[in-house]
C-alpha cells in the first residue's frame, strides 16, 4: 500500500446498501463488488448482518481505494436504501454531495438539497419484468445495481461478467437478473440529471488477485495440509469456515470408488469437538475445529488436557464479540488473553493470528506443523471480519514444503533406540518423542493420562517430578516463541513511535501510518503473527521509546502481555483500542495514538 | 521389533503366540475386593482368550474409580485416560484417525450416566466402533459415596439416606439410541462376562456392556441394592452365554430348541442356551418389555439384552477408506497443484461465497 497522489473523486468512495436480511440483496452486492473489481480497481466488501435468519436490517458496505485500502471506512459516499425501517437514520448519515439511491415507496425524512436523490419507482419498473412476486423481491436488487452502475460509471458489461460468475448455471435467472440492471441503468440515464462528483474509472490494479473470505482461505489451507478429521459444533461466524473445508474435503479428497481420506464429524457440542480433535490428535491424524467465543469457553478444560498430555490439535476461533452472547455477528479481537492460558492450572498455548486471508490459507497449514511440532493444542485467532467478508488478495501459493509431523517414533525407529521415554526431554528443547497407538514395538507402548506423570508416563505425585515436568513444558513455550511465525517489521528509521498491533487490525493500521505520515509523525510497525512472543518483540519494544499496540477489544489485552514481558518499559506501552463490534478503521488509529502523542493534529509532526 | 514381543517358547499361549501375563496391567490401586478389579481379571482373560494383538488396541477411560482401570490390564496397548465424562469423544476421534483400532473404553456410572450423559449418547448414536464397558456401582467412590444417577430408588447410602430418584437405565437407553449390541452382566459372574466381552470384541459398531460391580467400600452394606448380596438375590440370567470364535472350530451339540445362535461379522458365533423362558435378544420390544418388569420386580436382569451384528459402524457410515487416516501419506491427502489453480482461478474470475446469518 503506498500513498500514491491521486483525484479524490475518482476510484475512492464507499458505496453503503440498507436492506433486510434474507431479501435477496447479497447476489446484487456481490456482484457490484465484483464488477468493480473486474475493472482493475481495488475493493473491499463488509456485510454487516444481524443476528437473524430473514426480517432485520443489514448493510454491505463496498469501499473502492485506488489507493488500495480495504480497512473499513467511515462515512459513506453513495447510500442505497431498500430498507424503510432504517431509511431516515441512514440518510441523515450522508453528507453534502453524497448520492442516495432509495426505492420510491420508502419516506426518506428531509434531505438537505444537497444531496443528490434519486428516487427509483421500483415496482413499476419489475412490472415487464416478470409476473412472479417472489421472484421479484429478489431480482429487484438488481434494479440497484443498474442505477448506481450507471450513475458511478461502472461498466455495463462487468456487471454482465460478475452475474454470470454468479447465476451462471442458471440461465433464466441470469436473463431475468440482467433485464432488471439493465432497466435499472435506463431508468437512471433519463431521470438523474444531477450526476455526483465521483466515478469510478477502469485501472489495471487487481490483474491476477483473488477475491475470497478468510474462512474459505482457511479451510482450503487445511485440506491442501492434508487435514484428515474435522469435528465442529455450529455456531457463528465459524460454520463456514467448516462448510467450506467440507466442500474442498469432498471435492478433492475421495478416492475414484468414493471412499474418504477424511472423516469430519459434526458433535454434540464444542466440549466433543474439541475431545474429538484430540483423540485423532493422539492417534495420530491432523485434525481441526473451529469455533467461536462461547465454544471455546467449553474447551476449556480439554484444552488444559492436551496442553498437559501434549497431544496436537488445531482449533479455529473465528472470534466474535462477547461476553456470554454478545453480539455473534459482530467483529472483535478479545479471545486473545482467554485463549493464551486458557485451562485451570499454569497453562499456555501457541498461537496464531492471521491478518488477511493469505495468511489464513498459509497459517492454516502451518497450525498442523506446529501442533505437531509442539505437541500441543494450537489455537488460530481469526475473527468475522477476516473470516466472514470478502477480502482482495494475491492469489495463495501451492504448499511446495512436505509437511512437519514433529517428533514420532514408528517402529522403525523405536528399532534403533534402546527406550523410550514418552515424556523425556532428550533434544532439550523441551519437546519430547512420541508414539502412536498401532506400533507394534511394545517398547513404544505408553499410557496417557491428565494426572501427575514421570518422564516414562508413570502416575506420580512426586513433587520433584510435577516440578520438573511444568519447567520442561515451560521450556518447550520457549521454543515456540522462534519457531512459530515472526513478526512483521516495518521499521521506520529513527522513529520514536512503534506500532503495534495483530490480525484483522492489520490494514486499517497500515493505511493509520500514510495517515501518520502525512501528518508529520514517523512511526514504525511492527505485526505481531504468535503467542508466545517472539524475542523480536521485545527488541521492538526497548527501541522505541513509546509504542502502541492496537487492538480490538476494550482491555488492552495484547499490551498487556507486552508489558508483562517488558516490565521495564511498561509504563511506555499505550493502547489504542477499538472494541464496537465493527471492523477497526485507519481514522480511529491515527486519532487515537496522535492524541496520546498530544500533538495537535492540526500541526502535523508528531513530538 | 523388541525381544518382548517374541512370544515364549511353549507354555500356556494364545493363537497370537502371547501368554495370559502378556495381557496383564500395572498393579491395581482400587480397594480390595473391588468389583472393577474382578472386571479387568475379565477383560484380561477374555483379551487373552481372543488372541488380541495388544498393539492394536486402544484403552480409553474418563474420571473415576472404574476409569483408573484401564492402566491395570493390556500394559502394551496405548492408553488414554481422558477427562471426566468426556471418553466418548475421545474414542470417536481415536476410531475416526485409525480405523484399524479396537477400542475398549472403560467408564463408570458417573461418568457415563451424568457427566458424561450426552456424550455417551451420542457415541451410541453414531455407533462408533468401540467397546464400552460400565462398571456399574451405583456411588461416587472417588469422591466418598454419593449416589449416582444409576441407584436404585430405595437405595440407600452408607449413612442410611435413601434414593428417591428414577435411576437411569443404560441399557435401555443404548437400545432406545439403537446400540446394535447390548448387554448386562455382574462382575462376580465371569462365566457370563467372559463370552460377552469376546463377543462385543467382535461387534462392528458401538457394544455396551453394563457391569453391576459392587463398590465393597461405600456401597456393599444392607440397604444397597448394588451390594454382592443383594446383585446375588437378585441377579437373573437371560440365558447361559458361549462365544465362539472365528478360528476355533469347535462345535457344541446342544439338545434342539434349546439355543440361539447369533452370527457375528468376522464368522463367529454367540450361543444363547435357554433358561427358564426364551429371551430373543434381536427384539428390542422384548428388550424393553423385559427391563421394565425387571425394574418393578426387584430383578437384575444379565446376559444378552440385544443384539444386531448387522448395524453399520460410524466408519463405514462415513466411508472411510482402509488405512489408517492417522497415517496416509501427503501424497494422498494433499490434492495436486491443478486442483489448487483450478480453485484460484475460480476467485479470481468466479462466485464469491455469500456470508449467512445466524448466531
Amino acid at each position: 500500500m503506498n500513498p500514491v497522489q491521486h483525484d479524490p473523486k475518482i476510484n475512492d468512495l464507499n458505496i453503503h446498501v440498507a436492506t433486510v436480511n434474507g431479501s435477496g440483496s447479497q447476489t446484487a452486492n456481490s456482484v457490484l463488488l465484483r464488477a468493480i473489481f473486474q475493472m482493475g480497481i481495488p475493493v473491499s466488501g463488509k456485510n454487516l448482518f444481524p443476528s437473524n435468519i430473514a426480517g432485520l436490517p443489514t448493510w454491505f458496505t463496498i469501499r473502492v481505494s485506488e489507493a488500495g485500502y480495504v480497512a473499513r471506512r467511515v462515512g459513506n459516499d453513495v447510500l442505497v436504501v431498500m430498507n424503510p425501517e432504517t431509511a431516515v437514520a441512514d440518510v441523515a448519515e450522508m453528507g453534502p454531495g453524497s448520492l442516495i439511491v432509495a426505492n420510491e415507496t420508502i419516506a426518506l425524512g428531509d434531505v438537505p438539497a444537497d444531496r443528490i436523490v434519486v428516487k427509483v419507482p421500483m415496482a413499476k419498473l419489475m412490472e415487464p419484468i416478470t409476473t412472479d412476486v417472489k421472484l421479484r423481491r429478489l431480482v429487484v436488487n438488481m434494479i440497484y445495481v443498474g442505477v448506481a452502475g450507471q450513475v458511478l460509471g461502472i461498466e455495463e458489461a462487468e456487471i454482465e461478467r460478475a452475474l454470470q460468475a454468479q447465476l451462471g448455471r442458471k440461465p433464466k435467472a441470469l436473463a431475468l437478473n440482467m433485464a432488471a440492471v439493465r432497466t435499472g441503468w435506463e431508468f437512471a440515464a433519463a431521470n438523474v440529471t444531477t450526476r455526483p462528483a465521483f466515478q469510478v474509472q477502469r485501472r489495471n490494479l487487481t490483474a491476477g488477485k483473488i477475491l475470497i473470505d478468510g474462512n474459505a482461505a482457511a479451510g482450503l489451507g487445511a485440506v491442501f495440509a492434508g487435514v484428515t478429521v474435522v469435528s465442529w459444533y455450529p455456531i457463528t461466524p465459524s460454520s463456514s469456515l467448516i462448510e467450506a473445508t467440507i466442500g474442498y474435503l469432498e471435492r478433492f479428497r475421495r478416492d475414484a470408488d468414493g471412499r474418504a481420506t477424511f472423516g469430519v464429524v459434526q458433535a454434540e457440542d464444542e466440549i466433543a469437538a474439541i475431545g474429538m480433535v484430540l483423540g485423532a490428535g493422539w492417534a495420530g491424524a491432523r485434525a481441526m475445529t473451529a469455533t467461536s467465543g462461547p465454544g471455546i469457553s467449553l474447551m476449556a478444560e480439554f484444552a488444559g488436557y492436551g496442553y498437559y498430555t501434549e497431544i496436537p490439535g488445531v482449533i479455529w476461533d473465528v472470534q466474535r464479540v462477547g461476553p456470554s452472547t454478545g453480539l455473534p455477528t459482530r467483529t472483535a479481537q478479545s479471545d486473545l488473553s482467554f485463549v493464551y492460558g486458557i485451562s485451570h492450572g499454569d497453562t499456555a498455548f501457541p498461537v496464531l493470528l492471521p491478518a488477511s486471508v493469505k495468511e489464513c490459507f498459509e497459517f492454516a497449514g502451518v497450525a498442523f506443523d506446529m501442533a505437531e511440532r509442539l505437541q500441543s493444542p494450537l489455537f488460530v485467532l481469526s475473527d468475522l471480519d477476516i473470516g466472514m467478508n470478502n477480502w482482495m488478495s494475491e492469489p495463495f501459493d501451492y504448499p511446495e514444503k512436505a509437511w512437519d509431523r514433529g517428533k514420532v517414533l514408528d517402529d522403525e525407529a523405536l528399532a534403533k533406540v534402546a527406550k523410550f521415554e514418552r515424556y523425556r526431554d532428550t533434544d532439550g528443547d523441551g519437546i519430547p518423542y512420541r508414539t502412536l497407538p498401532g506400533t507394534k514395538d511394545w517398547k513404544g507402548t505408553y499410557f496417557t493420562r491428565g494426572s501427575g506423570h514421570d518422564e516414562a508416563a508413570r502416575y506420580t505425585e512426586s513433587p520433584e517430578v510435577y516440578a520438573r515436568n511444568m519447567d520442561r513444558l515451560r521450556r518447550k513455550m520457549d521454543t515456540a516463541r522462534t519457531l512459530l511465525p515472526q513478526p512483521v517489521l516495518r521499521e521506520s528509521e529513527g522513529a520514536e513511535v512503534g506500532i503495534i498491533a495483530y490480525g484483522s487490525s492489520d490494514f486499517a493500521v497500515l493505511e493509520a501510518l500514510d495517515q501518520l505520515a502525512a501528518q508529520g509523525v514517523k512511526a514504525s510497525y511492527l505485526r505481531v503473527r504468535s503467542l508466545p512472543l517472539s524475542p523480536e518483540v521485545h527488541a521492538f519494544v526497548r527501541r522505541h521509546p513509546r509504542v502502541y499496540v492496537v487492538e480490538q477489544n476494550r482491555d488492552g489485552q495484547l499490551a498487556e502481555r507486552v508489558r508483562l514481558e517488558t516490565p521495564e518499559r511498561a509504563a511506555h506501552i499505550h493502547s489504542v483500542l477499538h472494541y464496537t463490534g465493527l471492523p477497526i478503521d485507519a481514522q480511529s488509529v491515527t486519532h487515537g495514538l496522535l492524541a496520546q502523542e498530544r500533538a495537535p493534529v492540526t500541526e502535523g509532526a508528531g513530538r | 521389533m523388541s525381544a518382548t514381543n517374541t512370544p515364549p517358547a511353549g507354555g500356556n499361549t494364545n493363537r497370537v503366540g502371547l501368554t495370559r501375563a502378556d495381557y496383564d496391567g500395572a498393579k491395581t490401586t482400587l480397594c480390595p475386593g473391588c468389583g472393577h478389579n474382578a472386571i479387568t481379571g475379565g477383560i484380561i482373560q477374555a483379551a487373552y482368550e481372543a488372541g488380541l494383538e495388544p498393539h492394536r488396541v486402544a484403552k480409553l477411560s474418563g474420571i473415576g474409580c472404574s476409569s483408573k482401570t484401564p492402566a491395570y490390564f493390556l500394559g502394551h496397548s496405548h492408553g488414554f485416560n481422558a477427562v471426566h465424562g468426556r471418553m466418548p469423544s475421545v474414542a470417536t476421534g481415536v476410531s475416526v484417525a485409525n480405523r484399524q483400532l479396537l477400542l475398549i473404553g472403560v467408564s463408570g456410572d458417573g461418568d457415563t450416566a451424568s457427566i458424561g450423559l450426552g456424550q455417551f449418547c451420542h457415541l451410541v448414536r453414531r455407533n462408533v466402533p468401540a467397546v464400552y464397558i460400565v462398571e456399574n456401582n451405583g456411588v461416587y467412590g472417588l469422591t466418598k459415596g454419593q449416589f449416582s444417577a444409576t441407584a436404585d430408588v430405595g437405595s440407600t447410602a452408607k449413612g442410611g439416606k435413601a434414593n428417591t430418584l428414577m435411576p437411569i437405565d443404560l441399557c435401555a437407553l443404548a437400545i432406545e439410541l439403537g446400540c446394535g449390541f447390548v448387554a448386562r452382566s455382574f462382575s462376580g459372574d465371569q462365566k457370563q462376562l467372559r463370552p460377552l466381552l469376546k463377543a462385543a470384541f467382535a461387534h462392528r459398531g458401538t457394544a455396551v456392556i453394563d457391569v453391576i460391580s459392587p463398590c465393597v467400600t461405600f456401597a456393599d452394606h444392607e440397604g444397597s441394592t448394588k451390594s454382592y448380596a443383594a446383585v446375588k438375590e437378585h441377579d437373573s440370567p437371560l440365558h447361559d452365554i458361549e462365544y465362539v470364535p472365528y478360528f476355533e472350530d469347535i462345535h457344541v451339540d446342544y439338545e434342539p430348541g434349546t439355543t440361539r445362535e447369533v452370527r457375528m461379522p468376522d464368522g463367529s458365533h454367540i450361543v444363547l442356551k435357554k433358561l427358564a423362558s426364551d429371551y430373543d435378544p434381536t427384539n428390542a420390544e422384548h428388550a424393553f418389555a423385559m427391563l421394565r418388569e425387571a425394574r418393578k420386580d426387584l430383578k437384575l436382569l444379565t446376559g444378552l439384552l440385544y443384539v444386531d451384528p448387522a448395524t453399520t459402524g460410524f466408519d463405514e457410515e462415513l466411508r472411510l477408506v482402509d488405512e489408517p487416516l492417522a497415517t496416509l501419506p501427503l501424497e494422498r491427502v494433499r490434492p495436486s497443484r491443478a486442483a489448487f489453480e483450478e480453485v484460484m482461478r475460480a476467485h479470481a474470475e468466479g462466485s464469491i461465497g455469500a456470508p449467512s446469518g445466524g448466531g
